[in-house]
């Protein structure tokens, strides 16, 4: 009998392990070798700031100066070729987010939130009412945040038949998340000699794919990573931090990579607040439902 | 069990009431129904799965006033929902894990009702309505996946609506009707969340078909000896078990609130956070967790047997290994109802449960990949020869290949490449896919007549008293 229940018990464990193993490797980055749309990594330990991402603890939160510093850094360098269409400039007001203050609750009325839509660069394809002709206006609070380009073909064309996604829920869509962006922005490795790289094309230590076909080395050692269209974007960037937070490409890299992350899940913080209330009312309810089965069971020999 | 009713209505209301509709006379024989009093937590998972369809019905209902089922704007409502619905992550990260803790559960139900052979006469339609309902979660969920179009969904449903293309004859009309034309686009995303939609309220009537089929002859129990004695051998199943599920629900609930709160894409895929596109195949197509072992049966078959080709023995084995289910209760041929009393059957038993979490490992992976190594990596030096044949020459010493590879002429066409051999996860799927088959179709029929028992207690009250080591069998509280 004891047998059986360690058994069943055993069983249960591993039906939780198949459970939980995704959740590990989530946590770590993508499976070796791996490759594909959401790999990313190139089979590699990713790299982190050294204090690490405070974000992604059991209760960590968004430091509200770094997402600022972030979406500064998404503006003025990546947003000439990525947009964030899934997010309204508003967005950017809501609470937990980069602009958010408590005296404006509703986001459309927060002056800074305002400023940034009305001198975005991507501005609205709108019609004019008077010709009736295709014209682009200002943004509102309300507006999208897009990108550049009139049309994927568009942006084809100008950056060599490469399409740079949209980064609304790119650290959702990679392995890693936010490491996995911050190791890209950092991995622009000078390529190991023996590697040949195409014209148009860079070499990335982190980026998904395989160099195998380009190495003239062993194979067995081949470097890591892979060859993406977009060239270091943070390379010659000089972005000022407002809050006086020195330039330099690690610090832009972590910024932005920080933001993205808020960006593809805004809600996080305050789901993980709410699971803080919710698992010990929980646990509180279960020791009460316990006591009760006792209390009711007492008598019965089972 | 049903046996006669014992409610007495009190008021002039529930007398009326009781002569012309019944229904609180039915609520309260359900209430006192007599259950074994020795049925232990493994029996608390037909409550947890009730609450769990409850859950996805219910956060499915409120999902579906802000889907939208276009291919232009699926993704695009689904992250709405997660950003500017209030509490719409909620919502749907609930729905999402509730499909995971829904398996969980359910295979954890499965599980129990095969080891105490729940399954066994006079319980087989009980049994039969379960695999019913085990297969239309699968179809559920497999629709629901597709609803929020990220490459998984699309690529996903690819997969499986190309299987069933490669049934002969048949296969080719299903698979039109079920993406309502030739390729997958709007028809076949509206129909899917028509029938998402749908397929739960079918599986809620079949959960009270299962359940009343259940009150014929009531519970199992781990002795698998049948009740003798009411009195003796059960108590009411309110307010006994209606406790003991329910502390075994709250405690199921923290587990779903962790992945809900905590992890709520540990059991996604990152693909899937990226829109469907036709054009671009991810490198690795993985169904959800739940689906895994039956992906790996499907890819373990490589071989062709006679006339038929090895897709579609593929397709045959998969499904054959939800069919065999069906059939369970006249494979296994044992009178012995649990396993507890069944030594052999109990290990082969073990070993199979084992085995069906191993080839949802194997679903997980890549076939050609190695569970491990033989061995490091080696070079390998191929080349056509002057005879016009491909060459291998396989090697630890790179330099030396590569000296190899300069004294050959170009029309050789020399490459060096990796050699690495180790145990593919292939074969492990192979030798666990035929574990799975053999327990079924071999050893359970076989045991039912070459197994001796070990000895029973005579009755159910006779095994409790006996663990607690009491002369008397104490009072019932009721
Ligand atoms: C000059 C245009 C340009 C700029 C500026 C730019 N990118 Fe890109 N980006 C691209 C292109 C093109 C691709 C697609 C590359 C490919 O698939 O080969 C891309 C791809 C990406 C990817 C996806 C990589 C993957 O795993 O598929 C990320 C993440 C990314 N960019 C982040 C950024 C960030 C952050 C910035 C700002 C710091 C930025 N980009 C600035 C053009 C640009
Ligand atoms: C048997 C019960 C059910 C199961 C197992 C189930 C399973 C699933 C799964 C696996 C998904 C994909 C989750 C994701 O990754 O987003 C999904 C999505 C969805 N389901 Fe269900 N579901 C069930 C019941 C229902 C019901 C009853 C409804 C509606 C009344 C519903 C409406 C939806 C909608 C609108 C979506 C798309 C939104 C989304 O993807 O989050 N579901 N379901």
């Amino acid at each position: 009998m004891r047998f059986a229940k360690l058994a069943l018990a055993g069983l249960a464990a591993l039906a939780v392990s198949a459970v939980a193993v995704p959740v590990l490797a989530q946590e770590h980055g993508a499976p070796a070798g791996e490759t594909g749309h959401a790999a990313g990594a190139g089979g590699h330990e990713l790299m982190a700031p050294a204090h690490g991402w405070h974000h992604e603890e059991f209760f960590g939160t968004f430091d509200q100066n770094q997402l600022q510093r972030g979406f500064k850094v998404f503006t003025e360098v990546c947003s000439s070729c990525h947009g964030m269409k899934l997010l309204s400039f508003r967005n950017l007001g809501e609470q937990g987010g980069p602009f958010y203050e408590a005296r404006y609750p509703n986001p459309n009325d927060n002056p800074a939130v305002k400023e940034i839509a009305a001198k975005y660069v991507n501005q609205i394809p709108s019609i004019d009412p008077d010709s009736g002709d295709p014209v682009k206006m200002p943004a509102k609070t309300s507006d999208r945040i897009l990108g550049p380009y009139a049309s994927d073909i568009a942006a084809r064309v100008v950056n060599g038949g490469a399409l740079p996604p949209d980064l609304s829920v790119i650290a959702k869509a990679r392995h890693g998340g936010a490491a996995y962006v911050y190791s890209l922005l950092n991995g622009y490795h000078t390529p190991p000699a023996g590697l040949t790289v195409a014209a148009g094309q860079h070499y990335n230590a982190y980026f998904g794919g395989d160099t195998a076909a380009s190495w003239s080395g062993d194979p067995r050692h081949k470097p890591p990573g892979g060859f993406l269209a977009m060239a270091s974007p943070l390379a010659t960037a000089n972005v000022t931090f407002d809050d006086g937070t020195p330039t330099n490409l690690p610090q832009m890299a972590e910024d932005v990579a920080t933001f993205l992350a808020w960006a593809s899940d805004p809600k996080a913080v305050a789901r993980k607040q709410m699971g803080a209330a919710v698992i010990p009312f929980l646990i509180l309810l279960s020791i009460l439902v316990f006591l009760s089965y006792k209390a009711i069971w007492r008598n019965v020999e089972h | 069990m049903s046996g006669p009713s014992t409610y007495e209505p009190k008021s002039g209301f529930t007398k009326w009431m009781d002569e012309r509709l019944p229904i609180i006379r039915f609520g309260a024989d359900l209430m006192d129904f007599p259950t074994p009093k020795n049925l232990n937590y493994w029996w608390t998972f037909g409550g947890i799965l009730a609450a769990c369809l409850a859950i996805q019905i219910v956060t499915g209902i409120v999902l579906a006033m802000h889907y939208v089922a276009n291919t232009q704007m699926a993704f695009a409502s689904v992250e709405r929902i997660m950003r500017d619905i209030d509490f719409g992550w909620l919502i749907r990260n609930i729905h999402a894990n509730g499909a995971s803790m829904f398996f969980l559960a359910v295979y954890i139900h499965m599980f129990r009702g095969m080891y105490y052979g729940s399954y066994k006469n006079p319980r087989e339609v009980i049994w039969i309505l379960g695999v019913v309902i085990y297969f239309l979660m699968m179809a559920t969920a497999f629709m629901g996946y597709v609803l929020p179009w990220g490459q998984m969904s699309f690529h996903g449903s690819a997969v499986i609506t190309n299987l069933i293309g490669a049934i002969p004859l048949i296969g080719e009309p299903i698979k039109t009707y079920l993406m309502g034309g030739p390729a997958i686009g709007d028809p076949t995303l509206n129909r899917f969340f028509s029938l998402h939609y749908l397929l739960p309220f079918v599986i809620a009537g079949i959960v009270v078909l299962h359940i009343w089929a259940l009150h014929v002859p009531g519970n199992n129990n781990p002795t698998g000896v049948s009740v003798k004695d009411v009195k003796k051998d059960t108590v009411p199943f309110h307010p006994y078990y209606t406790v003991k599920d329910g502390f075994a629900i709250v405690i199921f609930l923290i587990l779903f609130a962790l992945f809900v709160f905590y992890f709520p894409n540990a059991l996604g895929h990152a693909d899937n956070s990226v829109e469907a596109n036709p054009l671009q195949t991810p490198a690795h197509i993985v169904p959800e967790w739940y689906l895994l072992p039956f992906y790996a049966i499907l890819r373990a078959v490589t071989f062709d047997i006679g006339p038929i080709p090895a897709k579609l023995l593929g397709v045959i084995a998969m499904f054959g290994a939800i069919v065999v289910l069906f059939i369970l209760p006249w494979l296994d041929t044992s009178k012995v109802r649990s396993m507890r009393y069944r030594p052999v059957a109990r290990s082969l038993f073990v070993v199979f449960a084992f085995a069906s979490v191993g080839l949802g490992f194997c679903g997980a992976n890549d076939p050609d990949k190695f569970v491990f190594n033989f061995g490091p990596d080696k070079v390998a030096l191929v080349y056509t020869d002057t005879n016009r044949q491909p060459q291998r020459e396989v090697s630890d010493d790179y330099a030396a290949l590569r000296a190899r590879q300069s004294a050959l002429p170009p029309t050789a066409g020399a490459a060096i490449e990796v050699q690495s051999e180790g145990f593919k996860w292939l074969w492990l799927s192979q030798i666990l896919g035929a574990y799975y088959f053999l327990y079924f179709l071999v050893f359970l029929p076989l045991l039912g007549v070459i197994e001796k028992p070990k000895p029973r207690p005579a009755s159910i009250a006779d095994s409790v008293r006996k663990k607690h080591g009491s002369a008397t069998p104490a009072a019932a509280a009721h």
